[in-house]
């Protein structure tokens, strides 16, 4: 298959939650999440409840993967910073090593020029950390959960 | 490409939904979705076109019960089937776990599966997969309309590999759950494999 699965680990998750929390705070933002490129929530915080988290990482991905295709058309690696400005909220996302998407999401008790700079030190920290779960990743057993699988466990999915 | 989660204790993988224009993508997942109790689904999105044609893609989160204590859950995505959305439909199939494809029976569709079952195979190959390598499964959707083709006719053209293939109906739901069953099967079998020691 090509590409590696992503594999999240407790102690990452919890830096990356921590991570996720500080910026919240610092910028003074409403959310902050983070998004696998294919779609998939990391991490969110704030004021989640009554947000459909999953389908803004999903449209927020393929907004990613859309404006990706045009800077490939433009001959451009990639356009590693979007800005959407609605009446009250505004979301900024952020593609940190070019791996995973972080969203932030604001109102007028924050400013985008506070948040770029919140963004900016946020996605040093996160790299640290997403290249710490790719070496952890690679080592024999870190997925040991799929290797336990057993084909009565996949049976058992579709019998309940 | 899954996504695990061991601190939530989650599994997630994405199965892209391919075929030509207007063979009933959209229509198996709306199936899925008014067929799903509501606490095993999230909402599903269409990004359509104002008559209805997919324009970018229609999502719908799943969920289908545990593993080894960890929570499943499937991203069902759809392609726009209309041949000019190619750069679209390349951007899905990123991190698609497994495939179904969705043929459209009707003798004057062959061509159309054809031609989408050939783009398939090229923008999987764009991504790094190979169609004859990933989890794969065919449904010949729309055999309850008249002027159809054989199965026995439609195999050897769409399904030469021999994967799990279902006849569908997915206006009414004939052959929706089992197509979705076989391909979540499929990827976990794979899941299973690739790390198996």
């Amino acid at each position: 298959m090509a590409g590696a699965d992503t594999v999240i680990f407790e102690e990452e998750f919890a830096k990356i939650n921590a991570v996720c929390d500080r910026l919240r705070g610092e910028a003074n933002a409403l959310v902050v999440f983070i998004v696998d490129k294919n779609g998939q929530l990391i991490s969110a915080s704030g004021e989640t409840e009554h947000l459909d988290t999953t389908s803004l990482a999903s449209l927020t991905a393929g907004n990613v993967a859309a404006t990706g295709g045009i800077a490939k058309l433009l001959k451009e690696k990639e356009f590693a910073t979007q800005f959407h400005e609605g009446e009250k909220a505004n979301i900024h996302i952020q593609i940190v090593g070019q791996r995973v998407i972080l969203v932030v999401i604001f109102d007028t008790r924050s400013s985008l020029g506070l948040v770029r700079l919140r963004v900016r030190k946020a996605s040093e920290e996160l790299n640290k950390v997403f290249d710490s779960l790719v070496e952890k990743a690679k080592k024999p057993g870190a997925m040991s959960v799929l290797e336990e699988i057993t084909d009565e466990d996949i049976e058992n999915l579709f019998n309940e | 490409m899954s996504f695990i989660n061991y601190s939530s204790r989650e599994i997630n993988c994405k199965i892209v939904y391919y075929g030509p224009g207007l063979c009933g993508k959209t229509t198996n997942l709306k199936y899925i979705f008014g067929n799903t109790a509501p606490d095993a689904k999230g909402k599903m999105i269409s990004l359509a076109t104002e008559t209805d044609r997919t324009l970018f893609f229609d999502f719908l989160p799943l969920s289908l019960g545990e593993i080894q204590g960890f929570r499943t859950r499937f991203h069902l995505y759809t392609v726009p089937g209309q041949v000019f959305y190619n750069a679209s439909r390349k951007l899905i199939l990123k991190g698609v776990d497994g495939v179904v494809f969705v043929a459209d029976s009707q003798i004057d569709r062959m061509e159309a599966n054809i031609e989408s079952l050939d783009n398939l195979r090229e923008n999987l190959a764009d991504q790094g997969y190979d169609l004859d390598r990933i989890p794969y499964v065919v449904q010949y959707n729309k055999r309850d309309l008249p002027e159809i083709a054989p199965v026995e006719e439609l195999r050897p053209l769409l399904n030469p590999g021999g994967v799990p293939e279902f006849e569908g109906e997915a206006t009414n739901g004939r052959g929706v759950f089992a197509t979705l069953k076989a391909i979540a099967k499929l990827v976990f079998m794979e899941l299973k494999r690739s790390r198996g020691t």
